[in-house]
């Protein structure tokens, strides 16, 4: 029963969608009432954009929840992707495998697999390379979906706006949206949060990505550039938005959850030191920001991919009165006294937290998500880290949102070519501080 | 092996106790460290993460899962599957020619009891736990350098707590009552990915889980913060806790039954 305005409405109210995708995606028309389910009894279908490891992971996830869930559709750009999703989905004990109802008509290959399979659903896991996530999650808001979508949220600035536009459609239609920066979703952030005013004002942060890096899927013979670009989407900024972003978004969105605040300009270092090769394409293998935030306070930002150098992924913020130490989770004071420790052996599983309470909330009819314009906006606390690295120049937000620097390919397809490409030697163009410029 | 009469903190799955026969090994004194183990995750000549090679290395880290408690310097390493640490056994035996291999529960314990039949090594009073182990009490939440404490009777380091130590056995709640007096250890082969043996404890623990019967196993939640599936077959999310050592049969097995041991032991699964 819809009793009120405040975002609730009957779980059993019927919305009409299926002709709508025809030619394209056309915007459903409003409601007066939040959409939330397109069947007669309570199933919530869900249709996965993106079967990958993490996107197979999430509708695993999903697919665990207490509600009356279905798979009812799978896209991705690659048959063998969707393949051993379905396989691996198969695999889980823990899940009634009539939940899994995914028939060879209902698995969508190719770029525009997701027009096909979000119109199936009501909620839409939208979990491919981030450079697809603003054109996806456009099309599952305006066909009025809900959506779980993997951070970053995008890898360009034309992309941000789109999501934050959208974020704004979302809201003014009470869909749920939840962004994959699960760290809002896990126990200890969630217990440092509430208790971050121990520390008094926030004066600085820090925080970290430093690890070994990732694969690499050799180039095969016959592929054409854009499958090659595609099968190693980490290397290529229109895809991944280089690890500043791809990685280090989680650790920044961190620091501006905590601040409450975005950073307002950016300057730094980083390049390719030691991942110099081909097949690495144009990404770098290291970056140092100094992010400025309105108040004017410094987060101090690295993220690195060089095998056997130090490894940490953490954040710190420090305050007028004590320290936030993420990773330990724990809050010291400046004697060294820990104020606060978070009991570890109460740790949750973040991801798994985040569809328990988004399908929860989905069931109940309730709105209560919108993290679209925060992932959004992190996302791009993150691309403006990149562009002060690659360029060496201070860069301000507002400049570079309103550059609207969109790195998509002008056509989605295996033989169109993408926005980069490599030289006779097989060697991409990389940025240049000092000469790189986004003027 | 097993429980002890007067131990208040018994478990069913440490009853009843057995007597067994056990072939004479070498186990190694401390707990493989960062350094040692970095050898083998480091080592450019051997394939990474393949699915056909026979000796593979871990893929990486997808992120630093010792969680700044420290690495080089002879810190235990941690966090990684059985699988992680009998394919570091598999590889030293590539490069030594001698065979590796995790120890069964049975062996695990006999090298933990060292003679004894006492509830710990040392005696039944957990008050003197602190001078042999790192556990909840004194680890200040984190593992410390291997061999910082007093051995057991027989020289071996860390037996109990700061990290808990892979065996080679699936986990059986009734393990003991497969074990025969007076026979050969019954090893639980090989089955599903979880739950396999640890023994033990760990640096966040308390004492009841060091003592010398005591069993742990493995769970699913382990790894439950790892956002691929499939999930990782190396490295644990969740267990910053475990780690391991190796010991050495002083039978050898020939070459074809350490290629058909770790082949058996090594199968995805």
């Amino acid at each position: 029963m819809n009793t009120d305005n405040k975002g609730t409405s009957s779980r059993r109210e019927f919305v009409r969608n299926s002709s709508l995708i025809a030619g394209g995606v056309l915007a459903a028309p409003l409601f007066s009432k939040a959409n939330y389910f397109s069947g007669a009894d309570d199933t919530i279908k869900i249709a996965l954009v993106g079967a990958g490891g993490r996107g197979t992971g999430a509708a695993i996830q999903a697919l665990k929840t207490k509600q009356n869930v279905k798979l009812v559709a799978v896209a991705d750009a690659f048959k063998d992707r969707l393949e051993s999703c379905l396989k691996s989905m198969s695999q889980v004990e823990e899940i009634d495998s009539k939940r899994i109802d995914v028939p060879a008509d209902r698995q969508f290959v190719g770029f525009d697999g997701y027009l096909k399979a979000i119109p199936l659903a009501d909620v839409v896991i939208l979990a491919t390379p981030p450079g697809f996530r603003p054109l996806h999650f456009e099309a599952a808001v305006k066909l009025g979906k809900h959506v779980f979508m993997e951070k970053p949220v995008a890898t360009d600035p034309a992309g941000i706006n789109k999501v934050l536009a959208t974020a704004q459609l979302a809201k003014q239609r009470k869909l749920n949206v939840v962004v994959g920066l699960q760290r809002h979703y896990q126990n200890s952030y969630r217990e440092l949060f509430k208790r971050k005013d121990l520390i008094g004002d926030i004066v600085s942060s820090q925080c970290w990505w430093d690890g070994d890096g990732v694969w690499v899927r050799p180039r095969q013979e016959g592929q054409t550039e854009m499958e090659y670009q595609m099968r190693n989407w980490y290397y290529f900024n229109w895809l991944c938005g280089d690890h500043i972003t791809e990685q280090h978004v989680h650790n920044i969105d961190v620091i501006n959850w905590f601040k409450g605040a975005y950073p307002i300009k950016a300057q730094g270092m980083g390049g390719r030191e030691v991942r110099t090769g081909k097949e690495y394409g144009e990404i770098f293998d290291h970056h140092f920001v100094e992010f400025h935030y309105p108040d004017g306070t410094i987060l101090n930002s690295q993220c690195r991919h060089q095998p056997k150098t130090m490894s940490k992924v953490d954040e710190l913020l420090v305050g007028t009165k004590g320290k936030i130490f993420a990773g330990a989770a724990n809050i010291v004071d400046h004697k060294g006294k820990v104020i606060y420790q978070f009991d570890k052996q109460k740790e949750n599983d973040p991801y798994q937290t985040e569809h328990d309470e988004l399908f929860a909330a989905i069931a109940k009819g309730e709105f209560k998500f919108s993290d679209a314009e925060n992932g959004a906006r992190s996302t791009m606390t993150s691309i403006l880290g990149r562009m002060a690295t690659y360029s060496g120049q201070v860069i301000e937000l507002d400049k570079a949102l309103a550059s609207n620097i969109d790195l998509q390919p002008k056509e989605y397809s295996w033989t169109a070519a993408p926005s980069i490409l490599p030289n006779a030697d097989g060697f991409y163009p990389v940025a240049v501080p000092g000469i790189t410029t986004y003027a | 092996m097993g429980v002890v009469a007067a131990d208040k903190a018994k478990k069913p799955d440490e009853l009843p106790n057995r007597k067994l026969n056990i072939e004479a090994f070498w186990m190694g004194a401390f707990e493989i460290t960062h350094d040692i183990f970095d050898v083998f995750f480091r080592d450019e000549n051997t394939s990474v993460g393949s699915e056909v090679d026979a000796v593979t290395r871990p893929t990486p880290q997808y992120i630093d899962l010792s969680w700044g408690m420290g690495k080089s310097g002879g810190y235990p390493v941690n966090s990684m599957s059985q699988d992680a640490a009998l394919m570091f056994c598999r590889w030293l035996y590539k490069k030594t020619g001698v065979f590796y291999r995790l120890p069964n529960e049975a062996e695990w314990e006999y090298a933990c009891r060292a003679g004894s039949t006492a509830i710990y090594p040392f005696g039944d009073n957990p008050k003197e736990l602190g001078k042999y182990a790192w556990y909840k009490s004194n680890s200040k939440n984190k593992y410390q350098k291997v061999g910082q404490k007093q051995p057991n009777a027989w020289g071996l380091y860390d037996m109990l707590g700061n990290v808990s130590e892979w065996t080679l056995d699936q986990y059986d709640e009734k393990y003991l009552e497969k074990q025969a007096d007076g026979g050969e250890p019954v090893v639980i082969p090989p089955g599903k990915r979880y739950p396999r043996s640890v023994r033990g404890g760990s640096f966040h623990d308390d004492a009841d889980q060091l003592r010398s019967s005591s069993r742990q196993h493995s769970a699913a939640d382990w790894n439950k913060r790892d956002p691929q599936i499939p999930r990782s077959r190396w490295w644990l999310t969740d267990a910053m806790f475990v780690g391991f050592r190796v010991i050495r049969p002083l039978k050898q097995p020939t070459a074809e039954e350490a290629e058909a041991f770790y082949n058996r032991y090594l199968k995805e699964n």
